[in-house]
């Protein structure tokens, strides 16, 4: 039965993608010229050329070097910046609903079951220059449910439509897990750091049995346990097709999280990690990747009274790989490269926070084979910037998603989106191709 | 003019100079904290006579190079923590001494006039005594800070710093009293907490003066105050004890699920009128009637005749559009000051609001938008600073994480989305002053006012620029870049 809703849904977004891309002028071959590029992947090309085709990135180079296909479509950006669509890592927009307080671990909801994707948080965010975002539930539990990344396509009317799939075709996704303050709570939650982390064992130890039973009853269906679907998904986390997106504060808690994933052999991204500083260099040995934020000040709450600009760079010093999030809405995806510049103020390379937004955050998605960076054979997902990324005055002037411009700043209805005003705030009316735009006529 | 090197003594607010002290730790932020509640000093002061002595000399004027704590000079020791501990508390010193501060800026903005270049900032007593050219300042020693920008100090127009505690645990949050919906008798002065970490974490930045207290939340939740983000106490501190009673409107003052009033927007603006009726009367009656039969005192009723009497302005939180006009009408039929404050949807109302002429505090730039927020735009204090309404902005009231914003990067965003570089420098200095009724004092670097500067190694709005030094009358609180 489950088969089947997809299908349909695979069926339904393939024609409808096929009937309005009629009237796209994305689809053939395109090439951006006379930007300044930044690849993320290679050196920054001062006047160069990009080049694509149907979706994905076809050359990537100077302009003296690139030869520009016949019959190419060529747009002049001299004067802009262009660089990868940003990779959110961490982010809640979309309405949406996890874990619902009945219990403390609840790996069996998935959130994309939940999603609204006419929100507008999802126009701010491709205003913002976000194309791909990994959609978690909250922290309020110590796992909250199964993630969903998506990319914000230009036909964002079911969730159907904004899944990225895995070769099997199946949405891909991780878990999310907390520890500290948010998740201790009443009963049934735990009241301790210690209690917390106990709970958790022993959920992956049911897990790992569960796993087991499988295994020893082979095709034997009178052995084979009865399916669970939450059990199912931490499997899938200790087989390392989900990674855990664990949110962690203090510099102990931070340090349980690496401590339970090598018991249990699930690969983790730390988010937040406000304590990172402080155990940069465990954390660098652990070999676990961190997704930090940068907010205006510490405080708000005890375990978060240390939160430093400076926690990207010295992470990045110790050898961390670090991505940055928008956590959206903590903060607002429209200001997602203000994280990286604050991170560079906190003493950060440029190249390390330009990744930080890009490449990095795609890598602790698996998905740094398709997004990330400017380079043949990926995804066509790209910004054109009015100048230097970092700059407070630069503005992103076109979102493009596999070929397909999103956002458009000169578009009345984009902008509108882009710097807010009346009715920026309502949930946006479904795409549909050729009664919105008159130009898609 | 000719700088003296020797000052004659001074007394700064009864408590005598101020001793900026290092923590022996590194800060989260990347510098090392300034802080005056610090334990150690770094440098055992020169003393005649058991008072430090003024500057005599400098090394040079490498950026941040050299400063004097109160005319003290203090050798650089980036990177370390070096001297003897001398803690000197704030209140132990009750001695005066002589305070020269000189402030050098590759682009000075006075917000007086036109930016002047390579020029100096000279304070004498805490108070401004020259700004101008370098080459007509004949100084007979270099600058202690030195840095590419210098501003005034900035003004932060609304914020909660000093209520709302960096804990954010309920020893420390004294920002709103919800035992009733209407308490204008609630003095910030009795609540505002010197020593609070956020305020010393603002004052990194270059915010020199917060226009702080009760939080929006209540129909009327109390009043705020103008202080200076050094001082020991509330009376070292503060510019203005009672700057404003602090109002809302809109569902975030609806007290509905709590089974209380106001539930509504009606009834919201019933109850106000309702109040200010009987604080006119009382009034009224105070005024007129015989002796043995005025009304008893009445801590409220006074407040809102402080309001009546245009004593203080009313601050009103609002921000849809109904709710901005019902403050409008609110004003109208009492005839009071008031302040719009936040303001969302102010971009729906500009010709009301400007016929009014009333002054907008505009919510933070960056501000979430989500409930009451939603339609909120980056660019309405651009649409209302050039319709010709005063405008200033603000670092607001955060509930949770960041636990305050800083109002220059709010500024650095109006600045990018329709507000020039001066026009949005001047929102959280001169402007922002006016609006709160301390320009004689605060807001630009003139002659005669408070020795309140910023220091930044390039465009103070870029994220990636560095706050490189903050002086306070005149004594340098901070020079390590954040």
């Amino acid at each position: 039965m489950k088969q089947t809703t997809f299908a349909v849904g695979i069926v339904f977004a393939v024609t409808g993608c096929a009937a309005r891309g009629q009237t796209a002028v994305d689809g053939g071959i395109q090439a951006f010229v006379g930007a300044r590029i930044v690849p993320i992947d290679a050196a920054t090309i001062e006047r160069g050329v990009l080049v694509i085709e149907g979706g994905k990135i076809a050359a990537v180079g100077a302009a003296d070097a690139i030869e520009i296909p016949a019959g190419a479509a060529r747009v002049d950006v001299t004067g802009k910046t262009i660089m990868p669509g940003m990779v959110d890592t961490h982010n809640h927009i979309g309405g949406i609903g996890g874990g619902d307080s009945s219990a403390p671990i609840q790996p069996d909801v998935r959130i994309y079951d939940s999603l609204n994707p006419l929100d507008a948080g999802f126009r701010r965010a491709v205003a913002g220059g976000l194309t791909t975002l990994n959609i978690m539930p909250g922290s309020g539990h110590l796992l909250s449910g199964q993630t969903v990344y998506v990319k914000l396509r230009k036909e964002r009317l079911t969730i159907e439509d904004m899944f990225i799939r895995d070769e099997g075709g199946k949405p891909m996704g991780g878990m999310k897990m907390a520890n500290g303050t948010n998740s201790m709570r009443d009963k049934p939650f735990p009241g301790t750091r210690a209690k917390s982390a106990a709970l958790v064992r022993e959920q992956y130890v049911k897990a790992q049995e569960y796993r087991d039973k499988l295994a020893r009853a082979g095709d034997d269906v009178t052995k084979k346990p009865a399916r669970d679907i939450g059990l199912e998904a931490l499997v899938a986390a200790m087989a390392g097709d989900k990674i855990v997106h664990h949110h962690t504060h203090r510099h102990d808690d931070i340090m349980t999280v690496i401590r339970v994933s090598q018991e249990f052999g699930f690969r983790v991204v730390l988010h937040h990690v406000s304590d990172g500083w402080k155990v940069a260099d465990e954390i660098a040995a652990a070999g676990v990747p961190c997704s930090i934020i940068l907010v205006d000040s510490p405080g708000g709450k005890l375990e978060a009274l240390d939160v430093a600009y400076k926690t990207g760079g010295i992470l990045e010093r110790a050898g961390a790989k670090v991505a940055f999030h928008t956590d959206d809405w903590i903060t607002d995806s429209r200001v997602f490269f203000r994280s990286a510049a604050l991170g560079v103020r906190g003493g950060m390379s440029r190249a390390a926070a330009l990744r930080a937004l890009t490449l990095s955050g795609a890598e602790m998605l698996d998905l740094d084979d398709r997004v990330g960076s400017l380079t043949p054979g990926k995804d066509a997902d790209f910004i054109i910037l009015s100048g230097d990324p970092l700059s407070v005055y630069t503005k992103v002037e076109q979102t493009w998603v596999e070929g397909e411009k999103v956002f458009d700043r000169s578009n009345p209805e984009d902008y509108l989106h882009a710097v807010g005003g009346y009715g920026a705030g309502d949930a946006t009316e479904p795409y549909f191709c050729c009664f919105e735009h008159a130009e898609d006529y | 003019m000719i700088l003296s090197l020797f000052q004659s003594p001074r007394r700064q607010r009864g408590v005598g100079p101020i001793h900026v002290k290092r923590r022996n730790t590194e800060t989260p932020f990347g510098g090392r904290d300034q802080g005056i509640e610090g334990t150690r000093e770094r440098e055992k002061p020169e003393r005649r006579n058991g008072i430090p002595s003024p500057a005599r000399k400098c090394s040079d004027v490498f950026p941040g190079a050299l400063r004097t704590d109160a005319g003290r000079p203090v050798a650089r020791a980036r990177g370390s923590v070096t001297g003897p501990a001398g803690v000197i508390g704030l209140l132990l010193f009750s001695a005066t001494v002589s305070a020269q501060t000189i402030v050098y800026g590759e682009t000075v903005y006075t917000m007086a006039g036109p930016p002047i270049r390579d020029a100096i900032v000279v304070m004498q007593d805490g108070k401004i005594t020259f700004v101008g050219p370098q080459g007509i300042a004949r100084i007979s020693r270099p600058p202690d800070l030195s840095a590419k920008v210098v501003t005034p100090g900035i003004v932060d127009a609304h914020s909660t710093v000093g209520f709302s505690g960096i804990f954010n645990h309920p020893h420390d949050q004294d920002q709103l009293e919800s035992s009733e919906p209407i308490q204008p008798e609630l003095r910030a002065i009795d609540a505002y907490n010197t020593k609070e970490k956020l305020v010393a974490f603002v004052r990194g930045f270059g915010v020199t003066t917060l226009h702080t207290g009760h939080a929006p939340g209540e129909l009327i939740s109390g009043q705020t105050l103008v202080v200076k983000t050094h001082g020991n106490t509330v009376n070292d501190a503060v510019l203005k004890p009672a700057a404003t009673v602090a109002a809302t409107l809109g569902p975030d003052a609806h007290k509905k699920e709590r089974g209380k009033s106001p539930g509504t927007r009606g009834k919201a603006m019933a109850m106000l009128r309702q109040q200010f009726i009987k604080a006119q009367e009382y009034l009224e009656k105070r005024e007129k009637a015989e002796e043995d039969k005025k009304p008893d005192r009445d801590l409220t009723l006074e407040a809102l005749g402080r309001v009546l009497q245009g004593e203080l302005p009313l601050m009103i939180t609002a921000h849809q559009a109904q709710d901005i006009a019902s403050a409008l009408r609110l004003a109208g039929e009492f005839d009071i000051k008031i302040i719009l404050d936040g303001a969302a949807e102010a971009y729906l109302l500009i010709d009301e609001i400007k016929a009014a002429g009333i002054p907008v505090i505009v919510h933070p730039s960056m501000m979430r938008a989500y409930g009451e927020m939603k339609n909120m735009s980056f660019e309405t204090a651009a649409k209302l600073r050039h319709a010709g309404i005063p405008v200033a902005l603000q670092s607001g009231y955060e509930s949770y994480v960041p636990k305050t914003r800083v109002v220059l990067f709010e500024a650095a965003w109006a600045a990018a989305n329709g507000l020039t570089f001066e026009e949005a420098l001047a929102s959280i200095t001169i402007n922002a002053a006016r609006i709160l009724g301390v320009a004689d004092r605060v807001g630009s670097l003139e002659v005669g006012k408070d020795g309140d500067v910023a220091l930044y190694d390039g465009d103070p709005f870029e994220y990636t620029t560095h706050c490189t030094g903050v002086v306070i009358d005149g004594v340098v609180v901070s020079d390590d870049p954040r």
